[in-house]
C-alpha cells in the first residue's frame, strides 16, 4: 500500500484554506486541513471537507468530444487538436483577431491563466479576454 | 455572519451608499474623524464634506430603513474603536452601483485612518479561489499581467519585446459585451477555460442563445457543464489536485498546489491543453512543467518578481514581492496609496435600475447556500453535499407568504421581466418582508433566468443584487410533505 499525503490548497473560495490529500494507491481517499497553516489553523468548511468527492466523479470528461451532426462523441486528442487549430486560423484569417473572444478561469491556477491571455493576446493580437471576476 | 457580531443592520437592497454616508455624516459631525490621517494622507476631503451635508441620518433612514439610532451607534462603533476592519463581498460590488458602493468604503476608512495598518483596511472576500490571481494574470480586456494598461505604449512596447509579437492597444471586450458580440455578429469565434457562463451570468437565456451563434465554440473543462453542452469541441482538462501550479488568495497570498493523482482516463492537465492547442495553431508553446511558466510570468510581472515555487515551498507569499530577497507586502498603503494620496470621491446615491412596482412587488437578492459552490459544477458531483442540499428554493418571509398564501416547502410560481422559475418556498425570517432570496446552483431553479442584467457604467457589473419580481402561489398542489422537515 502507498500512503500518501500531498499538501495543497483547496480550490473553492478565495480564502485559501491549507489541505493535505491523503492518496492511496493512486487514489485520493480523504482530505484533511492543514494544522499548522495560518489561513485555516486546522479548520475547513463542509465544502473543503469532501473536496475529494468531486474530482474523483464518475462525471468527470476523460476524452476530448467533437460535436459531429450535432452530437458531442468522443475523439482522439489528434483530431481534436487538429479540428480546433484549423477552425481558430480559419477565423483569425477570415475575420481578424478580434473576432474571437476568450474567457479564461478564475478556478484554474496563475500558470494557466498566464498561458490563455498570451495565446489571446500574441496569437490572435486581440485583447478579448475576461473572466467571471464580476459574476 | 450578523449572529456573531454585537450588531447588525439591514439597509434596503441597493441603499448603501445612503447609509455610508450618512455613518460619515455622523462621524464628521461629532468630530470622530481621524484629523492629521485626513491631512496628510488624503485631498478632496473639502468635496466630500460638502457632499455628505444631504445625508442627515434622518434622511439616510427613511432611504435605508435603518433607525437613525442604529446609523449613529454604528458610525461611533466604527468610528472609535482601535481596530475596525471593512469585509465586503458581492453585496457591495453586484449593483449598477458597485463602484459607487466600493469608493464609499474606502472614503470611510481614510476618512477615519482605518487603513494601512493589521486589522483595518477595506478587504474584498473574493469568492472563486483564484479569481485574484487570473486578475493578477492579465485575465482581463484591459490589463496586462500586474494590472500594466495596454493602452499604454511602454507596457505595449515591453510586452512585444518579451513576446516577440505585434499587440493590440485597444481595450478588448467584457464578458457581457462578448455575448453581445456574438448576437451582432462581431464575434465568430469564442474559447473558454474552466467556466460555465451559461448558469452564471445574468439573463441565462441570452447568453445560451449568443454562445448558440458562435460560429466556433471550444470549452476547456472537467465537466460536460451546461456551457460545454453547446461547445464543437470539448477538451477534458484536470482538477486542482491533479496538477502543479499557483493560486493567490484573497489577501493576494501566492500559494502552491501540488499534484497528488493522475487525471483520468485521457484528461491533461489544463496549462497542456492550452499549449497544445496553441503549438497546433501556429504559435509554440512549449513549457516543461508550471515551474517553468511560473519563471516566465515572475519575469514579467514586477509584483511577482521575487517569486519562485523554491521560495513558495515554505507558505503563500503575498505580493507585491519585487525582489528575490523580498519578504512579501502583507499590508498595502502604509505609508502612501498607491497614487500617492488617497482621494476621496464625492458619492451621490443612485437606488437600483429595478425597483419593485405594481405589477413586480417583491425584490429578489442572489447569493450562495453553504453546501454549494457557483454553478454547481463541482459540489453537484460531491454526494456529501448533494446530501446536504440537493435542490434549490427560495427564501421568503412569514408575512410574505401569509399574503399570498404559501406554505413552507410548497412550491411557487416567481417571474421577473427576463424569465421565470418554479421552485420550493422556505418560509423563514432571514430575509426581510418584501424580499426573497435564491441562489444560482441549481440550474432548473436558477436566479440567473430572473436577474437583471444592468451594468455598473464603470466596471461592468450586472445587478445581480436586486431585480423586481412577482411570486404566484400554483393553485391545486398536494400539500406538501417537506414543509414539516423545512421549517424545523
Amino acid at each position: 500500500m502507498d500512503l500518501k499525503y500531498v499538501r495543497t490548497t483547496c480550490p473553492y473560495c478565495g480564502c485559501g484554506c491549507e489541505l493535505l490529500l491523503e492518496t492511496v494507491d493512486g487514489k485520493i481517499i480523504s482530505t484533511l486541513p492543514s494544522k499548522t497553516n495560518p489561513m485555516n489553523q486546522g479548520k475547513l468548511c463542509i465544502k473543503g471537507w469532501n473536496v475529494h468527492e468531486f474530482v474523483q466523479s464518475p462525471e468527470r470528461l476523460t476524452k476530448p468530444l467533437l460535436k459531429k451532426d450535432g452530437v458531442l462523441q468522443e475523439v482522439s486528442w489528434n483530431e481534436a487538436l487538429d479540428f480546433t487549430a484549423s477552425r481558430l486560423q480559419e477565423i483569425k484569417t477570415k475575420y481578424g483577431g478580434d473576432s474571437m473572444a476568450f474567457l479564461t478561469s478564475a478556478k484554474c491556477s496563475n500558470e494557466e491563466n498566464y498561458l490563455f491571455q498570451k495565446l489571446c493576446r500574441v496569437g490572435f493580437g486581440t485583447n478579448n479576454i475576461d473572466h467571471c471576476a464580476r459574476l | 455572519m450578523s449572529r456573531i457580531q454585537g450588531m447588525h443592520v439591514r439597509q434596503k437592497l441597493g441603499s448603501d451608499v445612503a447609509l455610508l454616508n450618512g455613518m460619515m455624516n455622523v462621524i464628521v459631525s461629532k468630530g470622530l474623524h481621524d484629523k492629521a490621517f485626513v491631512e496628510e494622507r488624503t485631498e478632496g476631503f473639502e468635496k466630500l464634506e460638502e457632499a455628505l451635508k444631504n445625508y442627515p441620518p434622518e434622511k439616510v433612514a427613511e432611504i435605508t430603513g435603518v433607525s437613525v439610532e442604529d446609523i449613529e451607534k454604528i458610525a461611533v462603533l466604527y468610528a472609535s474603536s482601535e481596530k475596525s476592519t471593512i469585509l465586503y463581498a458581492m453585496g457591495i460590488t453586484q449593483h449598477s452601483h458597485g463602484v459607487d458602493n466600493v469608493k464609499s468604503l474606502a472614503n470611510l476608512a481614510m476618512l477615519t485612518g482605518k487603513i494601512g495598518k493589521p486589522s483595518s483596511g477595506v478587504n474584498p472576500l473574493r469568492g472563486q479561489n483564484n479569481v485574484q490571481g487570473a486578475c493578477d494574470m492579465g485575465g482581463l480586456p484591459n490589463v496586462y499581467p500586474a494590472y500594466q494598461a495596454v493602452t499604454d505604449e511602454n507596457n505595449q512596447k515591453k510586452f512585444q519585446d518579451f513576446w516577440n509579437a505585434q499587440l493590440s492597444s485597444k481595450v478588448g471586450l467584457t464578458i457581457m459585451e462578448m455575448m453581445h458580440g456574438l448576437e451582432d455578429g462581431s464575434i465568430k469565434g469564442m474559447m473558454i477555460l474552466g467556466e460555465n457562463p451559461v448558469g452564471s451570468d445574468p439573463d441565462v437565456r441570452h447568453v445560451k442563445h449568443a454562445l448558440q451563434e458562435a460560429e466556433f465554440l471550444a470549452v476547456i473543462d472537467i465537466f460536460l457543464t451546461d456551457t460545454a453542452k453547446l461547445a464543437d469541441v470539448v477538451f477534458p482538462g484536470a482538477a486542482f489536485a491533479e496538477k502543479d501550479g499557483t493560486f493567490s488568495n484573497t489577501e493576494r497570498n501566492v500559494l502552491r498546489i501540488r499534484k497528488a493523482i493522475d487525471p483520468p482516463g485521457d484528461a491533461r492537465p489544463d496549462w497542456q491543453v492550452i499549449c497544445d492547442i496553441s503549438t497546433r495553431f501556429g504559435l509554440p508553446m512549449n513549457y516543461e512543467s508550471p515551474e517553468k511558466i511560473f519563471d516566465e510570468i515572475a519575469q514579467v510581472t514586477p509584483s511577482y518578481a521575487g517569486l519562485s515555487y523554491e521560495r513558495l515551498e515554505s507558505g503563500g507569499i503575498p505580493w507585491p514581492c519585487p525582489s528575490k530577497d523580498h519578504p512579501g507586502t502583507p499590508i498595502l498603503h502604509k505609508e502612501r496609496f498607491t497614487r500617492g494620496k488617497g482621494l476621496f470621491h464625492a458619492v451621490e446615491y443612485r437606488p437600483p435600475e429595478e425597483l419593485a412596482d405594481e405589477e413586480f412587488p417583491i425584490l429578489l437578492t442572489t447569493g450562495r447556500f453553504f453546501p454549494h459552490y457557483h454553478t454547481g459544477t463541482m459540489t453537484h458531483n460531491s454526494p456529501t453535499l448533494e446530501n446536504e442540499m440537493s435542490e434549490g428554493h427560495i427564501e421568503m418571509h412569514p408575512y410574505d407568504a401569509k399574503d399570498l398564501g404559501i406554505s413552507s416547502g410548497e412550491d411557487c410560481r416567481i417571474i421577473s421581466r427576463r424569465g421565470e422559475v418554479v421552485t420550493k418556498a422556505i418560509v423563514t425570517d432571514v430575509v426581510e418582508p418584501g424580499t426573497i432570496f435564491m441562489s444560482f446552483h441549481f440550474m432548473e431553479a436558477n436566479a440567473n433566468v430572473l436577474t437583471n442584467p444592468a451594468l455598473d457604467p464603470i466596471c461592468k457589473i450586472p445587478e445581480y443584487k436586486v431585480c423586481a419580481v412577482r411570486v404566484e402561489k400554483i393553485e391545486a398542489q398536494a400539500s406538501p410533505e417537506l414543509s414539516a422537515a423545512a421549517s424545523a
